[in-house]
């Protein structure tokens, strides 16, 4: 067998085989039970020459209608947005992404480096005091969030606005079930939080309060009210925050939130079918220690020289084991690294920038679309996505626009049958004027 | 490696320059305040630094010149897997079609990626000997997860509620009781005996009618097969229990032995590891998961089926522990792990465990000599060293590692497992060829000569990083986790 990712070869296998002191490969698996021994090869397809495959890969890839070639106004979670070339030059350096963990301080300073900014990031824009290295998503952070709020206050039940993704509601979820809480939903009426209900349910069992900033339905939420509420009862504010509208609205930790969390895909991550993005977990310093993930830290070396390292690691899975702050030990350290760089190319301005085209780029569509007699469900302050009813089924309504090369918003009727033919339409700053008043054309001939 | 410190980006930050570019806003403009209410927009910017393109790539050139990876050079990072990460998967990974797509679009719209994910569940089924495989788990950890709290959904589904507790191994990953915690689960521990396997006696001891599952790797962090896989099965099926297998250390056992034909119920697999998806610096990782007949109702939703030659989710699963992540797994992992899979096909995957075998064995016997092997007798694709003897005369296993450094190896893993003293765990990968491995032999050798002649040159090691010693102590007594401007 040669393959050119197997560099042993015949002899190298006869002089390595006579120094282990064995005369064939076989006797080396002979603690395999003859019983269980799989014999023979799998059945599975046989191997495929480099340009058979990728030829054979790339035609599959197009089977995919790629938003790149469609005007997407679908987001609900994921964005199409501007990723600075540099993004994917930086990690394709082969130094960063077949490395792993830093366990070894002295030869991966760059990553660790690199890292260490991230977290600075992600408290500059979060308004938090500490940031670990990334988690697998914005919601497994969220109900990592959730379990971290359950151990700080020793209670088990949760309350989260019915108006957070609906997906991340699901793994919040399955996680509760893990750890037996209790999961509440509060209702959102008129497009927000409802403030009077979340404050007839909090109670003195409650760990956390969550909430998602802008929500699901594209609008603000009342963070002042809610944290008010939250705190009243002790509990801990969870605000699942998108990155990229923190450049241009309040950031959470300005408003008393305990735990920040979200997803980073906004900057520099494509969307990718669902992953992998990247989850950001922001805390106060008061529960530092209690955080989950991978932490780096700033030192000094034998010389005093500046240096980086894993910290805290008494919190961890490798250390703590089952009485570890959560079981996470990959996380998505590629993907942070993305995030850095996207956020280091857009800066200060570009981030504003950016995050204010996105709210004029909506306000221009819902306003448009309104005009041409559209009916705006849940009306009020929002970032980058809105609501429209419509009169027939939103899968109906994008079929016809597909074919007119326009992937439509998300069919809110999927999360909830009450608002079956709404349709939560994104505008990034990707989408021009001329896109979108064609999605206001078409939809205005439906 | 790049010795001069490289400063942190906000450092070299400037006022006035920019580092990205949009386009003009090209809608009419409305005053902010007249969208958003005034209370919630943002008075102070965040300090994001001020940099030019150039100097972007400059930072991060410089950084990643004071990084170790796979292609800089040997990993043989135990239980990590560090072998090669093909190029074509980048490539194929960075396609418009795969990278470009919407997880919510219609399914008609996906076809290309439903049809990938499909087709490398059904190879995985096949590695593993499983009967169904879901693909949303992020990583091994994650994976583990999943699949315990499925074997809880499973007992409970019996109102077997009396089921609490989750049988592990004291060599085990830390991620393994970690994950058990989180389902829901008391852990017990199984020890050891003296050939480095699971001891039976003790295993019949903590199994009873309250035994969830038994959590095992095989072979395990020793890199030894547990030979007695059979019995382990019985003992635990019998009892009433599961049997999961962690499959960390699948690289080991391709083609030779699978975890569904050992009477394994549940299995994950690691693909950033046995399958080259690049472990990134720490993630992203993928963790699918396997499971036998009885357990498949309980797998995460959605489950990809195909129907009529379409590929559609199916998300009426009453059954279901309910969804794990958002949309369906770290598809751009999914993608690289396939298309290793597809380059290797069923021969190469044979190579890889018998090359990975002889690799590790080769290093074993080499090193034999010059260090306590605590358990002789062939292991499989690692192998465990302890530095006891090299402890004596003053140096550590930590030494031994730092020293490693110094001719540009990485180590291998350190103090674990944690039943073997002063243990380095060594895992060389088949994608290494033998005159690495004898380098790197030969740096042991060397090292083991200097701790008995000269021990401070391995005390004071490393001499030739751009760091010497960090002092972690100080690093945990007063965090410093993010750069502040005086």
């Amino acid at each position: 067998m040669k393959h050119r990712y197997l560099p042993m070869t015949e002899t190298d296998q006869q002089e390595m085989l006579k120094a282990i002191g064995v005369e064939s490969v076989d006797e080396l698996f002979r603690d395999i039970p003859e019983k269980v021994r799989f014999q023979g090869e799998y059945n599975i397809k046989k191997a495929s020459p480099e340009s058979t495959l990728k030829k054979e890969l790339t035609q599959l890839s197009r089977r995919n209608a790629n938003t790149k070639e469609y005007i997407s106004f679908l987001g609900a979670g994921v964005y199409d947005h501007y990723i600075p070339a540099i993004v994917d030059h930086v990690l394709s350096r082969s130094e960063f992404y077949t490395a792993y963990t830093p366990y070894q301080p002295e030869i991966s300073q760059g990553e660790l480096q690199a890292i260490f900014e991230f977290q600075t990031m992600i408290c500059e824009l979060t308004g938090m005091d500490v940031a670990n290295s990334s988690m697998y998503d914005g919601a497994t952070a969220l109900a990592e969030a959730a379990l971290l709020s359950a151990a700080q206050t020793r209670r088990n039940k949760v309350l989260i606005s019915s108006a957070v993704h609906p997906e991340s509601k699901e793994v919040l979820k399955t996680y509760a079930k893990g750890r037996r809480l209790e999961v509440v939903e509060i209702a959102a009426t008129e497009g927000t939080t409802d403030v009077q209900e979340l404050a007839n349910q909090i109670d003195s069992n409650t760990a956390a309060v969550i909430v998602q900033y802008p929500n699901f339905l594209g609008r603000v939420e009342p963070l002042v009210e809610l944290a008010d509420i939250a705190h009243s009862e002790k509990a801990m504010f969870v605000v699942s925050a998108n990155p990229l509208a923190l450049g241009v609205l309040e950031p959470p930790g300005k408003f008393g939130a305990d735990i920040v969390v979200g997803d980073c895909q906004p900057f520099g991550i494509p969307a990718a079918f669902g992953g992998p993005h990247c989850g950001y977990f922001a805390v106060t310093e008061k529960l530092m220690r209690k955080i989950p993930g991978r932490l780096v830290g700033q030192t000094v070396d034998e010389d005093g020289k500046r240096g980086f390292v894993l910290t805290l690691q008494a919190r961890e899975q490798h250390i703590r084991r089952d009485k570890a702050t959560s079981n996470i030990c990959s996380n998505q350290a590629l993907n942070a690294l993305a995030a850095s760089v996207a956020m280091t190319a857009l800066g200060k301005k570009g981030l504003r920038e950016m995050a204010e085209q996105n709210v004029q780029k909506a306000y221009y569509a819902k306003k448009q679309l309104q005009k041409n007699g559209a009916i705006v469900a849940f009306d009020g302050p929002s970032f980058n996505e809105f609501v429209i009813r419509l009169n027939k089924p939103v899968k109906d309504v994008n079929k016809r626009l597909f074919q007119k090369k326009i992937i439509g918003g998300y069919d809110l009727g999927k999360m909830d049958s009450m608002l079956q033919n709404h349709m939560l339409i994104a505008v990034t700053e990707l989408r021009t004027k001329e896109e979108i008043d064609l999605l206001v054309k078409e939809l205005g001939g439906l | 490696m790049n010795k001069t410190d490289q400063p942190l980006i906000f450092e070299i930050s400037k006022s006035g320059r920019i580092g990205y570019s949009l386009p003009e806003l090209d809608v009419h403009k409305v005053d902010v305040a007249d969208i958003l209410p005034t209370s919630y927009i943002r008075q102070e910017e965040p300090d994001l630094p001020e940099v030019s393109e150039l100097d972007i790539m400059r930072h991060y050139t410089a950084l990643s010149k004071r990084n170790h990876g796979v292609d800089s050079g040997f990993y043989p990072l135990g239980s990590c897997t560090m072998k090669y990460n093909p190029k074509i998967n980048e490539d194929v990974a960075r396609l418009e079609g795969f990278r470009h797509i919407h997880p919510l679009q219609d399914e008609e719209t996906v076809q290309g990626s439903l049809e990938l994910m499909y087709d490398l569940q059904e190879h995985l089924k096949e590695i593993t000997g499983m009967d169904e495989v879901t693909l949303q788990p992020a990583a091994g950890a994650h994976g583990e997860w999943t699949g315990l709290m499925m074997i809880r959904a499973y007992h409970e589904a019996r109102s077997d509620y009396k089921r609490t507790k989750v049988i592990i191994p004291d060599s085990a990953h830390g991620t393994n009781p970690a994950s058990a915690t989180i389902a829901g689960f008391d852990t017990i521990t199984v020890k050891s005996n003296e050939q480095g396997l699971v001891d039976l006696e003790d295993l019949r001891r903590v199994a009873g009618e309250d035994t969830a599952a038994l959590m095992l790797t095989n072979p395990n962090t020793l890199g030894l097969f547990e030979e007695n896989i059979l019995e382990i099965a019985e003992i635990i099926h019998q009892v009433g229990g599961k049997l999961y297998y962690d499959g960390a250390n699948l690289n080991a056992v391709l083609s030779k032995a699978r975890p569904g034909d050992m009477g394994f119920d549940v299995v994950h697999l690691n693909l950033h590891k046995t399958f080259t998806g690049p472990h990134g610096g720490g993630g992203p990782g993928s963790g699918p998961v396997g499971v036998k007949k009885e357990l498949i109702p309980y797998l995460p939703k959605p489950v990809l089926t195909k129907k009529d030659g379409i590929f559609v989710w199916d998300e009426d699963r009453p059954h279901s522990i309910g969804r794990v992540k958002p949309y369906y797994g770290n598809f751009g992992i999914l993608v690289r792990a396939y298309t290793y899979i597809r380059s290797m096909g069923p021969d190469g995957l044979k190579a890889v465990s018998e090359n990975a075998v002889i690799n590790a064995n080769y290093m074993m016997r080499k090193l034999a000599p010059y260090y306590e092997l605590p358990y002789d007798r062939h292991c499989k694709h690692e192998f465990v060293l302890s530095g006891k003897r090299q402890k004596k005369l003053g140096v550590r296993t930590l030494d031994i590692a730092k020293r490693l450094l110094d001719f540009g190896f990485h180590p291998p893993t350190i103090y674990f497992p944690l039943n073997v003293e002063e243990c380095l765990m060594i895992e060389p990968t088949e994608t290494e060829s033998k005159e690495t491995l004898d380098s790197f032999i030969e740096a042991m050798i060397q090292i083991a000569k200097e701790a008995e002649e000269q021990p401070e040159i391995v005390q004071e090691a490393p001499h030739t990083t751009v760091i010497r010693r960090l002092d972690e102590t100080a690093a945990a007594r007063k965090p410093i986790l993010r750069f502040k401007r005086s």
